[in-house]
């Protein structure tokens, strides 16, 4: 493993160096005017239309969860957990009786939107509660592990070649890596979601612990190669502090790589919770989320498709829109890729 | 060349050392018991939970339940806490079952998303490669289960294809020959499955390696020496890029049992994932414990199986390591 990061490390000195020397006021005025390398990946992300598609559903997915949860709980307009079981499995776009529904427990101008569930609770405002919820464990289980992952890819990296006792520690930390790669993901996160108390916090909890990997060895690559930059070697010879080396110059360079397996692993955490609560170790109620809205819409595919496909179709925009939004951002950040 | 192969062994074994303490001490410090399965059984007396605990020595130290693990793995008498049923045994039976579905979406993978990503890479842009492009990440995108759901009401109907299970219920009787086509058939919609998500990834992985490889400067001299079209992808350029992916078979083996979970629940497949599936349920450790380490152990073997052929096909690493040695 140590050899490929050597190899690839290497590339990566080659690339930054190529990107140094043809700065314009090197090169003379036939250049385009000078910019920097963040408003170039805007310029090459605003090429991409899929990412660029995705980038809107994504805006549009933020003010819908905002809106979710202003709506549902601060202000409440939609009520997700109104139970009216003389309105169940009513299709979208249903009218709600004036008979059967007291005024306070009707929906929004008497429609329900995207129909009832087999409670007859309304399905938009349960959609829009999910929203905020589904997004909140993407995030925040991203969060968990691109933190842990910046942490010891980065002391990895930039502190690899310290002595613990008998082994250094990058030998400790990449090795503490192979370990938990070891595990089968999907099943380690099964095991641990199923034998601790079900509690929406665990379950972003353990994503975030078993899926750091990937970036804590990005990390490291990225602060191995960095490490010898002369930017890095000037910053440090003119003494300026290792925190300041480590936040100001080395990491906002190493941040790209982290971006892009972030936004891409949002999308896989919302797939993740889909899976669990499939499996019946989901978010338990009453919080609504797609994922177990989906799972328990799917013993009323029959007789109430929308309650199935409205979910499945929901979630498979989202995560579609991250994956393409990643995968711009990784063609728009390669520096391989630029200037052909 | 020797020692680097024993080398990476040694490495490993300690790998998988600890791997086996991390997986053991995360399965039985988090709550939750195998005495707790049932706790509204009026019949569960406390002398019985207690008669359990002793029996699985779930009062013992974790270092001593650990040497039992341990000891009772590699004498072969670890048995399960739901049946009493040897642990090797259970896992053997539903690895069979699992080993047919395996192949055959690991076949399909590999068949199809190598043409498609080939052909996406040669026709960078096109209508071709933007039409595979966002069908990979619809695949990808698609919680799995429903993707599955959808195309098991389509199918069944129209094909009459089974989507439940190994096999007809009641064709014991029936000509070999019926029931293996039986089995087959059964294979079908599972294996395609859950190949979908599989074949979405890896033809995008070799269509930038292909695209990688295409702007090299050798496959640009295979061009200006007039080689056919044909021979410059397929001799100069495919050769190359299928280098990396030699170290993905070190990542097939482990989804032998963690990526078959939901698709043997789907299709009432009673290979491993759902084994696994069912022990935690029942938290039947012993089982747990043993396919998580079996997983680890697999994931470690085909690293190393993928270490070795990547020396044994890329002549850069093995000069590299004579030069070590």
């Amino acid at each position: 493993m140590g050899r490929n990061d050597g190899v690839e490390g290497a590339e990566e000195i080659v690339e930054k160096g190529a990107r140094v020397t043809r700065d314009p006021q090197t090169l003379g005025e036939e250049l385009p005017a000078s910019e920097t390398p963040w408003q170039e990946s805007l310029r090459l992300f605003k090429q991409d239309r899929l990412a660029v598609m995705g980038a809107a559903v994504l805006g549009v997915l933020l003010l819908t969860a905002i809106a979710g949860k202003a709506l549902t709980e601060w202000v409440v307009v939609f009520d997700p957990e109104v139970v009216r079981l003389p309105e169940k499995f009513l299709p979208p776009f249903s009218v709600a009786s004036t008979a059967d529904v007291p005024v306070q427990d009707r929906p929004l101008s008497g429609i329900y939107l995207l129909g009832t569930d087999e409670l007859g609770r309304d399905v938009f405002a349960r959609m829009l509660q999910g929203s905020f919820v589904s997004l909140s464990i993407g995030f925040i289980a991203v969060g968990i592990s691109v933190m842990i992952g910046i942490t010891l890819g980065g002391l990895s990296g930039f502190y690899g070649n310290v002595k613990l006792g008998v082994m250094t520690v990058d030998t400790l930390i990449m090795r503490f890596t192979d370990v938990m790669l070891c595990f089968p993901t999907f099943f380690l996160i099964l095991t641990v979601v199923a034998l601790l108390p079900p509690s929406i916090y665990n379950i972003m909890i353990v994503i975030g612990l078993t899926s750091w990997m990937g970036t804590a060895r990005f990390v490291r690559a990225e602060f191995l190669a960095l490490r010898k930059q002369d930017f890095v070697v000037a910053a440090t010879s003119i003494g300026a502090p290792e925190r300041r080396v480590i936040f100001l110059h080395m990491v906002p360079n190493a941040i790209a790589p982290v971006l892009v397996s972030a936004t891409i692993g949002v999308a896989t955490a919302i797939l993740t919770e889909s899976a669990l609560s499939f499996l019946g170790f989901g978010v338990q109620p009453p919080y609504a989320t797609w994922g177990n809205i989906l799972a328990d819409g799917k013993g009323f595919i029959f007789d109430a498709p929308w309650l199935f496909f409205i979910p499945g179709l929901a979630i498979l925009v989202v995560v579609l829109a991250f994956n393409l939004v990643g995968e711009g951002l990784r063609e728009a950040m390669n520096p391989k890729l630029r200037r052909r | 060349m020797h020692t680097f192969i024993l080398r990476n062994v040694l490495q490993r074994l300690l790998l998988v050392f600890i791997v086996s303490i991390l997986a053991h001490s995360v399965i039985h410090l988090a709550p939750g018991e195998p005495s707790e399965v049932d706790p509204a059984n009026p019949r569960m007396k406390p002398e019985d939970i207690a008669k359990i605990r002793a029996a699985f020595h779930l009062d013992d130290p974790l270092y001593a339940q650990y040497a039992y693990w341990i000891r009772d793995l590699v004498s072969g008498e670890l048995k399960s806490f739901k049946d009493s049923q040897p642990v090797l045994g259970k896992i053997w039976r539903r690895f069979l079952n699992s080993l047919p579905l395996f192949i055959c979406a690991t076949l399909l993978v590999w068949t199809l998303a190598f043409p498609t990503g080939i052909q996406a890479a040669i026709h960078r842009g096109a209508v071709y490669d933007r039409t595979t492009t966002f069908a990979a990440y619809t695949l990808i995108s698609v919680p799995g289960f429903f993707l599955s759901y959808m195309v098991i009401l389509w199918v069944v109907d129209l094909f009459g294809v089974p989507v439940i299970g190994l096999k007809t219920f009641g064709m014991e009787h029936a000509h070999p020959l019926f029931q293996s086509m039986d089995r087959v058939w059964h294979l079908v919609i599972p294996s395609l499955m859950s190949a979908l998500g599989g074949m979405a990834i890896l033809s995008r992985y070799v269509r930038s390696q292909m695209l990688e490889v295409i702007g090299q400067d050798y496959v640009r001299t295979a061009r200006a020496k007039g080689a056919e079209e044909a021979t410059v992808i397929y001799r100069h350029a495919l050769r190359n890029a299928l280098l990396p992916f030699v170290t993905m078979f070190g990542f097939l083996l482990p989804g032998l049992i963690g990526g078959s979970v939901i698709f043997e629940q789907i299709f009432a497949w009673p290979g491993l994932g759902r084994l696994g599936y069912e022990a935690i349920l029942a938290r039947d450790f012993p089982v747990i414990l043993t396919l998580n380490f079996i997983a680890a152990v697999l994931t470690l073997a085909g690293t190393l199986l993928s270490d070795v052929l990547y020396a044994v096909v890329d002549p850069r690493i093995r000069t590299g390591l004579q030069g070590d040695a």
